[in-house]
């Protein structure tokens, strides 16, 4: 390739790159004012409720339930070098609460609702039920878009909090039964070193990364190409997008929340 | 009325509407024809205001689609589309009684229900397909249910798009025959989009040929077989030879 074929290639990308930027922004700005703006559809919200929040519970509580034990684990083997294997109650909850529970979730989330709302916008734009939707008098972005984003932006902190707790539960049964810790001093330890800004802040975390799932689930399920490859590449946009911004958001949040 | 005056719409460079004129007289049924990649879905869509005009206007009943309120201008219309476009979470009653579930046609629960059981029986469906969902319909009946959703609130306008495709001669017969029975019944002012020429025949009350971006030939039906135009004469005679290129 030519140095001009190269620039070329490095500018239409930066513009590709920073034109996606501008429409997610623009979408996110629209979604925010419908979600403040009626008519609001109860029905969809509560469905979104339930295939977003409860039907997530199986999938955060599997991973942060073996998330917890394997941490124990970890952090027993690399406490034993220098003889601190006590603090493996403290270092899972706070682990856990703090940065596990929320990016694993979100993760696990992402990969389970971001992919569900593209591939179904995605289907939807493409057999033309978002144009019915239209002449039946209905805003998709208040029908579809609203209702999902509102779900998972409710449904995570408690999803966070779920997993928490499950981590945390994980983190007591490999210590306790694996580890030899005596179980009322595991969970005295886990209940004096958690703070409640720990949880707190994760669950926040949690909050922002329910929006940018469901965001990015709509994003590019409204915007899905033509036919099924179209819908498939959206589908992969939709998760990979929002896992990026899970771990990028996760790593300014930290900042803010506890070096600021 | 709806009336089209020199409507262009591009798509990058692709010019696919390069000043369009229709007219169509109130409880009149046009069907515009073209082949396929000619313009007929983004005319439509235009006249709906789901695709934005690069030029010219679109007025309805005199006024402006892209000055009036859209929640008022579409409370009019019904469509039915190529597909149907049924919502697969929705059992078909609700997708019929869509319209009346919400926004400012809201009605009870019950009675919107038999509303769509109504217009479902108008179009030839049982009860029992109320509580089916689309997904367990067969294409021609899913037609019919696109077909009485279009009609769930009685609409001044309503827009069929290729409402044949994909269907056998026979079905394709029934919804033309319906179609036909229902706008007459109605009263209402009927676009619709087509290539198959027993659709025109049986919907039209005026023609409309659309190709390379531009209206070839408009007039009544009686017209279609004697028009002089070689355009309307080759894609009526399904001619391979003639002013419109075939790509073999």
């Amino acid at each position: 390739m030519t140095i001009t074929g190269s620039l070329s290639y490095i500018g239409r990308n930066t513009l590709f790159f920073l034109t996606l930027i501008g429409r997610v922004m623009l979408f996110a700005s629209n979604t925010l004012r419908h979600c403040v703006t009626g008519p609001f559809y109860w029905r969809e919200l509560f469905s979104a409720l339930v295939q977003i929040g409860w039907l997530s519970l199986p999938v955060v509580g599997l991973t942060a339930l073996f998330t917890g034990g394997a941490l124990a684990l970890q952090i027993y083997a690399g406490g034993a070098r220098f003889n601190a294997e006590a603090v493996v109650p403290s270092i899972v909850a706070i682990g856990m609460a703090r940065e596990l529970g929320p990016v694993l979730g979100g993760l696990m989330v992402a990969a389970r609702v971001a992919s569900s709302v593209a591939a179904e916008i995605g289907t939807m734009k493409v057999t033309e039920q978002i144009d019915a939707l239209v002449t039946l008098s209905t805003n998709p972005m208040k029908y579809l878009t609203v209702p999902r984003v509102l779900a998972a932006t409710l449904c995570m902190p408690l999803l966070v909090g779920f997993g928490d707790a499950i981590g945390i539960m994980g983190g007591y049964l490999v210590g306790t039964a694996r580890l030899g810790f005596n179980e009322v001093i595991y969970l005295k330890y886990t209940v004096d070193f958690l703070q409640i800004w720990d949880v707190v802040s994760g669950m926040i975390k949690g909050a922002v990364f329910g929006f940018i799932i469901a965001l990015m689930g709509c994003f590019y399920g409204m915007n899905s190409g033509r036919g099924a490859q179209g819908v498939g590449a959206a589908t992969k946009s939709a998760v990979v997008g929002a896992s990026i911004l899970i771990l990028a958001t996760n790593y300014i949040l930290t900042e803010v929340f506890f070096t600021a | 009325m709806i009336k089209l005056k020199n409507v262009h719409k591009s798509f990058g460079n692709n010019h696919v509407l390069k000043g369009v004129n229709i007219e169509i007289k109130k409880g009149s049924s046009l069907v515009v024809i073209g082949g396929s990649g000619t313009g007929k879905s983004v005319t439509l869509k235009c006249v709906l205001g789901l695709v934005t005009l690069d030029k010219g206007s679109i007025h309805v009943e005199g006024r402006d689609v892209n000055k009036t309120d859209r929640d008022a201008f579409l409370s009019k219309f019904g469509m039915l589309f190529q597909g149907g476009a049924l919502f697969d979470s929705l059992p078909v009653w609700q997708n019929v009684a869509f319209r009346l579930l919400r926004g400012p046609s809201k009605k009870l629960h019950d009675e919107a229900r038999e509303i769509a059981i109504e217009k479902l029986r108008r179009v030839g469906l049982s009860r029992n397909v109320a509580d089916k969902f689309p997904a367990e319909l067969s294409g021609g009946m899913q037609k019919r249910v696109g077909l009485a959703r279009a009609i769930s609130i009685d609409p001044d306008i309503i827009f069929f798009d290729e409402p044949t495709t994909g269907l056998d001669p026979i079905m394709s017969g029934v919804i033309n025959q319906l179609i036909r029975e229902i706008v007459v019944e109605m009263g209402a002012t009927a676009m619709t989009i087509t290539h198959d020429m027993s659709s025109v025949r049986a919907i039209a009350d005026d023609v409309a040929m659309l190709h390379d971006g531009v209206i070839k030939w408009t007039g009544p039906i009686a017209d279609l077989d004697h028009s002089n135009n070689p355009y309307l004469d080759q894609f009526v005679n399904g001619r391979a030879d003639g002013p419109i290129e075939a790509i073999r």
